[in-house]
């Protein structure tokens, strides 16, 4: 059973459709990632998924049932723009917000307590949120998106504004959660960290579905004949190889259209060169997004 | 503002006992005025309370002295008074009209002097002070009534009405910042991702609600208390005022249906308007309503019985006002008090019930405020 299902949902505001006839699908145990440019239509959709708007047509559904009152307690939303009281202190925000999800107040505080201490924040607990810098504010917002351990977790743009170690600590997080079966939702528009965390993706551009599939084969239908090599001696002539593009520090091989990255390598290792790095070229997502975007624009 | 009432009063009570227990008793400063006896007869009770008057022979010798200062003013009667009742009056002063307490000890000046020797001198008084009037208020059944009126009942409703205005425009200005608070740092998607639109409305207004119910409650209580403090240690007026008898009951009704009707409008306004000080304009404009009553409230005291009051009574925004201070003034018949209370009870439920339909339309919109067709074509379609 996936965890999410959508099902053909649009959604139309007065002047303009946000989201027409989006279909898509996140398994348990996967990390999903939506991408697309700004005012593509991806907050909106996200929330049509929480049920805190209603789209005009189509449905959602979480763990296999249209969203309730119970089925809300299994998901955990991050919106894009943070918010917190800011006058509470750090772990009466994370009561308090847990509480909202079903949870009682003692192990409401037994969880926070664990995961405050996980992410290194338990020296700052009582402290009031406005006390806080931006990165422990996200920190804060994490735990209360997890804190009541949600089958489904929906993340709107989790990274902006994080320094590099909480990134990091973020990812991590991510996926020790998918580890454990729980489904991510990652809406983004940073593709490198896209690259890096997620199995499968979704890009929408003006609310329409134009690229949705395994990373990894979206990846190789993208990608260029070439391969990039690495490598100490003087490289000849290769036949198969139209043209020698030279990078700093490597250097890529176009290859015609009939010789395949695995003879090239054969024929490279015959001339006896040292080859210290040999990678079949797939473009960065960065590239795709803006080919595929760039194509709808047109 | 729900200890500052009781604990403010208290602390009157205090600064008036503190000074009235320090100040002495101002020193009695007897004024002097001259005067001219053309017409003749007039040379008794020329001491009348603080005034001491002061014959003059010719009107060039009391002018005389009130230049110098020696006397404050002087009158002149003129020979023909008894036929005219003119009496001529001199003074440095600049005024509106003669003072009502010098007229006073004028006018009983020439009665006694008129009256001496004709009538006995009891009677002089009682003509100089023929009124001392003490109403006593029936019931149906000739006994006393427990309630007597008068400004000794009417004190408490308009202080308890005014508490209630300034309330009202406190926890709506609240209820609204907060709203707006949560719209602008987004909180709003988290809570709404966590219970529903109507759980999130309702639990504000029961919130504003119950905050309404302490602060009434503890007012209640502590009024009879400082009112029992007031009257021993200060007396005076205080000592007379009265709490009307139905007047805590209805009181804490009205306050409560006040509280709510305009918590409701907040959470609507707070929903539909862009930003946290958009909204405070707005339901600035709707607590005037709640003003009018205590404007009017001088028209009330005299035409008490006029149908303006009715309506001001059964509409919604004016009638929590209106009732508490038309409670200080009159009885209220039961059918209009009903009438108004289910008028007041079906708003609420009425706008609460539209305002969760707007509500999660508009919560999302951020910086973006719908007209107001826009909003009737939503509540249609919603």
């Amino acid at each position: 059973m996936p965890a999410v299902e959508v099902n053909h949902i649009v959604k139309s505001y007065a002047d303009k459709v946000a989201v027409d006839d989006l279909s898509f699908s996140v398994a348990q145990g996967e990390i999903f990632g939506l991408i697309g440019p700004n005012g593509a239509g991806k907050t909106t959709t996200i929330r049509m998924m929480m049920d805190i708007i209603k789209p005009d047509s189509g449905e959602v559904t979480i763990l296999g049932e249209k969203l309730s009152e119970a089925t809300k307690n299994k998901l955990g939303y991050m919106p894009e723009e943070r918010g917190l009281y800011k006058k509470l202190r750090v772990i009466d925000s994370i009561v308090y917000l847990a509480s909202l999800k079903g949870m009682d107040r003692r192990s409401a505080e037994e969880k926070a307590n664990e995961l405050l201490n996980h992410t290194g924040m338990l020296p700052h607990k009582g402290k009031k949120i406005e006390d806080l810098s931006r990165g422990m504010g996200q920190i804060i917002q994490f735990i209360v998106t997890i804190i009541h351990n949600p089958e489904v977790v929906i993340l709107d743009e989790p990274f902006a504004g994080l320094d590099p170690v909480n990134t990091e600590l973020f990812k991590r997080m991510f996926a020790d959660l998918r580890n454990q079966g729980k489904a991510m939702i990652l809406s983004t528009h940073q593709m490198n960290e896209v690259e890096e965390l997620c199995d499968r993706i979704l890009m929408i551009n003006h609310g329409r579905s134009v690229l949705y599939g395994k990373l990894a084969e979206i990846k190789s239908k993208y990608r260029s004949n070439s391969v990039l090599l690495e490598f100490e001696g003087k490289l000849g002539d290769v036949p198969g190889v139209t043209e020698k593009r030279t990078h700093k520090g490597y250097v890529e091989l176009v290859l015609d259209g009939n010789i395949t990255p695995q003879q090239i390598l054969e024929r490279l290792v015959s001339t006896g060169i040292v080859i210290n790095r040999f990678e079949v070229a797939t473009p960065p997502l960065n590239e795709i997004f803006l080919k595929v975007v760039g194509r709808n624009h047109e | 503002m729900t200890l500052i009432v009781p604990l403010g009063a208290l602390l009157a009570i205090g600064v008036y006992q503190l000074i009235s227990g320090i100040a002495e008793p101002p020193a009695v400063e007897i004024t002097t005025i001259g005067y001219v006896d053309e017409a003749g007869g007039f040379d008794d009770y020329t001491t009348q309370g603080n005034i001491e008057l002061v014959r003059f022979d010719t009107p060039d010798d009391a002018t005389e002295a009130l230049v110098k200062s020696d006397i404050k003013e002087y009158f002149v009667i003129p020979s023909d008074y008894i036929s005219t009742g003119l009496i001529n009056r001199y003074t440095l002063e600049k005024q509106l009209g003669t003072p009502p307490a010098t007229a006073t000890v004028i006018k009983n000046f020439l009665t006694s002097n008129l009256l001496t020797g004709k009538v006995p001198p009891e009677t002089v008084y009682r003509i100089e002070s023929p009124l001392n009037l003490v109403v006593t208020r029936l019931t149906e059944t000739g006994e006393v009534a427990p309630e007597q009126g008068g400004f000794g009942n009417f004190v408490i409703p308009v202080v308890f009405s005014v508490l209630l205005v300034l309330s009202i425009m406190f926890s709506s200005t609240y209820l609204l910042q907060g709203l707006g608070e949560e719209k602008e740092n987004r909180l709003i998607e988290i809570l709404l991702s966590s219970i529903t639109a109507r759980q999130l409305l309702t639990g504000k207004v029961l919130g504003i609600g119950a905050t309404g119910l302490v602060q009434v409650a503890v007012w209640v209580i502590s009024i009879p208390r400082l009112l029992n403090l007031a009257s021993s240690s200060i007396g005076g007026f205080i000592s007379t005022i009265q709490i009307p008898a139905n007047f805590l009951v209805l009181a804490v009704v009205y306050f409560i249906l006040g509280y709510l009707l305009f918590a409701v409008l907040s959470a609507g306004i707070g929903a539909v308007s862009s930003n946290s000080r958009e909204g405070q304009q707005l339901i600035g404009i709707l607590t005037v309503p709640a003003l009018i009553p205590l404007w009017f409230m001088s028209l009330l005291m005299l035409f008490p019985n006029n149908p303006v009051w009715v309506v001001l009574t059964i509409f919604p925004l004016t009638a929590p006002v209106e009732v508490m201070v038309r409670l200080g003034v009159s009885d209220i018949p039961a059918w209009q008090l009903g009438t108004s209370i289910a008028v007041l009870g079906l708003s609420i439920i009425g706008i609460l019930l539209l305002t969760t339909k707007v509500f999660r339309t508009y919560l999302l919109m951020y910086g973006k405020r719908p007209t107001f067709r826009e909003i009737l074509r939503n509540l249609r379609s919603a």
